[in-house]
This record gives structure tokens, C-alpha cells and sequence, in this order.
């Protein structure tokens, strides 16, 4: 294959992976920007999401899409229900306190892996796509589903977007961002939102999980790649901004594809790592310096 | 003071008498217990004195044993210099952390040494025909000597173990009891009040840093050498969490904590293995249920009780 067709196939791998990541890491962006939590559990949010697609496509019989869209309304409800319950009995009680929190999601993140390992097993298992349905370009072929992850997770943005600036739950939210004391002496339930947000944040996650796990598969260690990409992610977009989160999701995602298509994928993860963190170090408001949401 | 240096000298000796009388099996479990403790002390130091909440530490812990490890088998050098080069790794990995780490602070400082850890880590696998990548390798029985004493053999690795123990145990209570320890204090409880009252938090907290690395790398450098094995799991994720996770069940900031933290997790574990496989279980629960109901630990809890002499 040339160059040409060769960066073309990187170039839409690498959208895939952004999609994803895009998703995943607007969920972390979510919960840090609202509640000032760093939830170290995010990876194991996704990894639940596409765990329970697994046992949802296992249980539901009939032509695979079926299976699939139950699966994109099951996981992140399952995931949702976990992340309020975690708020509720742990988070609220640590008065989100950004250190303790930490330590608590560590905890969640051990507790998450050993029940997937126990009700799930060590193995990694595949979840049959939805449809297969292969683009036929000059070059190469390439799987129609991949296409309809883009635009999924395209559609679940704007969607997130419509709901944080046309809504009033979205104006609640934002509202509890800027100042939680306030916006609870207007009235603002802010318990109520700061479960909501968590739950909006990990049901992004499993989202993203759903869509990916037909083309990688299910494993009970698989949230340690999409939390690392996605502290990268929101590093760079600055920490709490949603535009700078989507941006940045887009061009870790698009370097990642080429990268580890024309080099080591080792030494491309080395540099991006490294790269990132001196990002934080040296403009700790991230590289688009945008504050607001 | 001298109740406080009578209560570590005590324990130090029930040590000293431990290593006569234990079976075999908790003979080799204590050893290993102290050797983590000194790690789990390491990250007292920058979390439980000074405040600084790294998940980077298994970074300055493989520094240690990869330096004291490819120093024997690749460079030939004697052990006992080896175990010295695993020390200054561990302070040197440390410290060039931190100068870049300690620009920022709260959550980013913890975000950017995870990072950096995850990248040792990485740059561990791909090096792998040197640092022998994810199996590691195992250090030679004949190496594993210093002078005359035999590392590898039972009763010279525990007292080995427990000198390494020992000097960490006092050396921590001196620094504590320090006018430098108690600035690092003072960059926990209030940075900014600190600075205006003329101390440089960057300083203090680099050099708590630096040491909290030397005690990492002496940990990694004897792990290295009385186990004889070297390899990345030791530099991954995980070993971050574990000294966190000792620190916070003996009670941050107090001396004696991390040994009762990794003594007690050690056997919650090696307990629970005999009536579960969750061992991950076990980990995450202490870690949420000590973050809910204790989150001063063990010992922070009886010295608010029972004895407020407790350093």
C-alpha cells in the first residue's frame, strides 16, 4: 500500500479511537469540573460498561442489533446505578474531599476489577458487532461499523452539549460548578446534581465502552488504557473544559492512530505520557487555557 | 521523647527476638514485611509528614532495584556497592520528579507522578532485552552476598532486613522530631502560610521528596537482592498504591504506622487467600472503609484516644 492510503487508514483508526476517547474523557472532565473529583474509577466505569454489553448480548437471542442497542441501554443504566450508589454511600460522605476521594476510587477501582474477575472470568471475550457491513474504498476495505462508532459518539456529544446549554438540568449543573454554596441558597438541590453528574459521567464512560467492545474485546483489565488516555486528554483540553476535552480527545486520538501505526506503539505511549505531563507542569490551565466549561 | 524513643527501641528489639523464635514461614514474611515497611516509610515522608499524595512511588522503588539489580548482573559491581547505587537511584529518580512535579500541586502533583510512573513503567517493557521486560530476571545465589553474609539464606536476610528496618524506623523519628521535619509539617497543614512566614515550600518539599525517594530505593535495592528477583511488575500501578495504602491503615504521619500498615494488609491478605481468591477485594474495601470510618489509621486513631505522646 503507498504512503497516501496508508496515513488515510492511520488518519481513520485514529478517529475511532478519538470518538472513544472523546466520550470517555468528557465523562472524567464532567465530574472534575462539577465536583472537583478525580475519579480514578473512570477506567473501571468503561471496563464495567463493556462487560456488562458482553453478559446483555449473551442473554438476548435474535439477529445481533437487537442485542446491541439493549446493550447501549443497559450498561450505562447498570454503570449509572453503581456510580450513584458510590456518591451516595462514600463520595458524600468524604464531604468530596479531593485527596480522600482519590484514595476511595482507588479502593472502587480494586473492588470493580475483582467482581469483574469474579462474575466474568480472566478472559477476554468478543461481542459480535451490530451489522457487518464493509466500506469499499480504492485502497482497502474498511468496517462499516467503525463508521457508525464516529457518529454515535458525534451524536451522544452534541447531545451532552444540548443538555449542558439548552436544559435546565445543564444550567443547574453548571450553576453548582461555579459556586456549590450559592447555587444551594437558590434552591439547588446540589446532592441531587452531584449524584446526577457522577452517574452522567461513568454512563459517558460505558457508552464509550458499548461502542468499542465489537472491534477490541471485553476484559476485566481494560480500564487502565482509557483512564490513562483520558487524564492525557483532559490534561490537555484543561482540566473541567468540555470544548478543550472534545478538542484534545481529537488530536490524542488522531496522534495516537498514526503514531502507533508508523512507530512502536511502546515508545509513541513513552512520549505521549511524558509529553503530557510536562503539558501539566508547564501550563497547568492545560494548552488551550480555557477555564470556563 | 524518651517514651517515644523507648517505644520504637522496644519494637525493634520484639523484632530482634521475632527473628529467633518465628516458623519458617513467618520468618520469611516478616522479613519482607520490614523491608516494605521502610518503603511504606519512604512515602510517609512525602505523604504523611509533608503532605505531597504521589502515586509515583513504585517509579523510585524500581529505580532502587533496577539500579541495584543491572548494577550486579550487567556491571559486575559488589553487591554492597550495588545496595549504596540502588539508594542515590531511588533519591536522584526522586528528585528529578520533583523538580518538575512540584511546579504543580493537589491533584496535578498526584496526576504528573502517576504519569511519570506510568512511563518508567513502559520505558521498563521497552527496553526489555536489557531490564528482561515483563519475567525480569533473577539475580545469582552468589551475588546475593555482602562480604561474608549470605542474603539469600533465611536468618542473614532477616537481620539484614531488620538493620535496613531499623535505621529507616530511627532515622524517621529524628527527622520528625527535627526542626526540618517539623517545616515539612508546616507545608502540610498551611503551604501559604508557610511561605509568607519566609520558608520555600519548594525547597522543603524537595527535599522531602528526595529522601522520601532514598528510602523507596534502599527498599527496591534490598527487595532486589534478598529475593533475587528483579521486574516491571514491581514499577507498576500498583506498587504506587501499596505503600499509600500501608501508610493509610497504620495512620499517615505517624512513625510507627507504616509498619503496622504493611503488617497488618500483609496478613489481612495472606488471611483472606486461605478463604477467598478476592484478594483485590480485600485491598479495595480496606482502602474505602479506612478512607470512610478511620481516616486517621490505626495508630493516628489511638494516639487521639489513648496516647497523645505518640510521635
Amino acid at each position: 500500500m503507498d504512503f497516501g492510503p496508508f496515513l488515510l487508514l492511520a488518519l481513520m483508526e485514529g478517529c475511532v479511537t478519538a470518538a472513544v476517547l472523546a466520550l470517555t474523557a468528557v465523562g472524567l472532565s464532567l465530574v472534575f469540573g462539577v465536583m472537583r473529583v478525580v475519579n480514578v474509577a473512570h477506567g473501571e466505569f468503561f471496563m464495567l460498561g463493556a462487560v456488562v454489553a458482553w453478559f446483555v448480548t449473551q442473554a438476548i437471542p435474535g439477529p445481533p442489533w437487537v442485542a446491541f442497542l439493549v446493550a447501549l441501554a443497559v450498561a450505562p443504566s447498570v454503570v449509572g446505578v453503581v456510580a450513584v450508589a458510590t456518591d451516595r454511600l462514600v463520595l458524600k460522605r468524604l464531604n468530596y474531599d479531593p485527596e480522600a476521594t482519590i484514595v476511595a476510587t482507588i479502593g472502587l477501582l480494586y473492588i470493580l476489577q475483582q467482581a469483574a474477575l469474579t462474575l466474568f472470568g480472566p478472559d477476554a471475550r468478543p461481542v459480535p458487532a451490530p451489522f457487518s457491513w464493509r466500506i469499499q474504498l480504492p485502497w482497502f476495505g474498511w468496517s462499516g461499523y467503525k463508521l457508525f462508532v464516529i457518529v454515535a459518539a458525534v451524536a451522544v456529544l452534541l447531545a451532552v452539549r444540548a443538555l449542558m446549554t439548552q436544559t435546565k438540568a445543564g444550567l443547574v449543573m453548571r450553576a453548582t460548578q461555579m459556586d456549590r454554596d450559592t447555587a444551594r441558597a437558590f434552591g439547588i438541590d446540589t446532592d441531587r446534581v452531584y449524584a446526577g453528574v457522577f452517574a452522567l459521567g461513568a454512563g459517558l464512560a460505558a457508552v464509550a465502552a458499548v461502542l468499542i467492545v465489537p472491534i477490541s474485546q471485553a476484559h476485566y483489565l481494560m480500564g487502565a488504557d482509557p483512564l490513562l488516555l483520558s487524564f492525557s486528554v483532559v490534561i490537555i483540553g484543561g482540566l473541567g473544559s468540555l470544548r478543550g476535552t472534545v478538542v484534545a480527545a481529537v488530536l490524542i486520538g488522531l496522534s495516537d492512530g498514526v503514531i502507533s501505526v508508523f512507530f512502536s506503539p511502546t515508545l509513541a505511549k513513552i512520549i505521549a505520557t511524558l509529553l503530557v505531563a510536562l503539558v501539566l507542569v508547564f501550563r497547568p490551565q492545560g494548552l488551550f487555557g480555557t477555564k470556563s466549561p | 521523647m524518651t517514651r517515644a524513643l523507648g517505644l520504637h527501641l522496644a519494637v525493634i528489639a520484639a523484632l530482634l527476638v521475632a527473628g529467633f523464635v518465628l516458623p519458617a514461614y513467618h520468618h520469611t514474611n516478616v522479613a519482607r514485611i520490614m523491608v516494605m515497611a521502610v518503603f511504606a516509610m519512604g512515602y510517609n515522608i512525602a505523604y504523611g509528614t509533608t503532605g505531597l499524595l504521589s502515586l509515583g512511588h513504585a517509579l523510585f522503588f524500581a529505580a532502587g532495584m533496577y539500579a541495584t539489580g543491572l548494577g550486579i548482573s550487567l556491571l559486575a559491581v559488589p553487591t554492597g556497592p550495588a545496595l549504596a547505587l540502588g539508594v542515590v537511584a531511588g533519591a536522584a529518580m526522586a528528585c528529578a520528579v520533583g523538580l518538575l512535579a512540584l511546579r504543580t500541586g493537589g491533584v496535578s502533583f498526584m496526576i504528573v507522578t502517576l504519569m511519570f510512573a506510568q512511563a518508567g513503567y513502559l520505558t521498563l517493557l521497552y527496553f526489555g532485552p536489557v531490564t528482561g521486560g515483563d519475567e525480569g530476571f533473577v539475580l545469582d545465589r552468589a551475588t546475593r552476598a555482602v562480604g561474608p553474609l549470605d542474603l539469600s539464606a533465611d536468618m542473614p536476610r532477616y537481620f539484614a532486613a531488620l538493620a535496613l528496618f531499623a535505621v529507616a524506623l530511627l532515622g524517621h523519628l529524628a527527622l520528625t522530631r527535627s526542626a526540618f521535619g517539623r517545616s515539612m509539617v508546616a507545608m502540610r497543614e498551611n503551604e501559604e502560610r508557610s511561605r509568607m512566614l519566609g520558608y520555600n515550600p519548594f525547597a522543603v518539599e524537595l527535599a522531602a521528596l528526595t529522601l522520601s525517594g532514598a528510602y523507596a530505593g534502599a527498599a527496591g535495592a534490598a527487595f532486589a537482592v534478598m529475593f533475587g528477583y528483579v521486574g516491571a511488575s514491581f514499577a507498576g500501578v500498583q506498587y504506587s498504591i501499596l505503600p499509600l495504602l500501608y501508610v493509610l491503615v497504620g495512620g499517615a504521619g505517624t512513625i510507627l504506622g507504616p509498619f503496622i500498615g504493611a503488617l497488618v494488609m500483609f496478613y489481612l491478605i495472606d488471611l483472606s487467600s486461605l478463604v477467598t481468591t478476592a484478594t483485590l477485594f480485600v485491598t479495595g474495601a480496606a482502602l474505602l472503609l479506612i478512607v470512610v470510618f478511620a481516616p486517621r489509621g490505626i495508630l493516628g486513631a489511638i494516639r487521639e484516644r489513648w496516647a497523645p505522646w505518640l510521635p
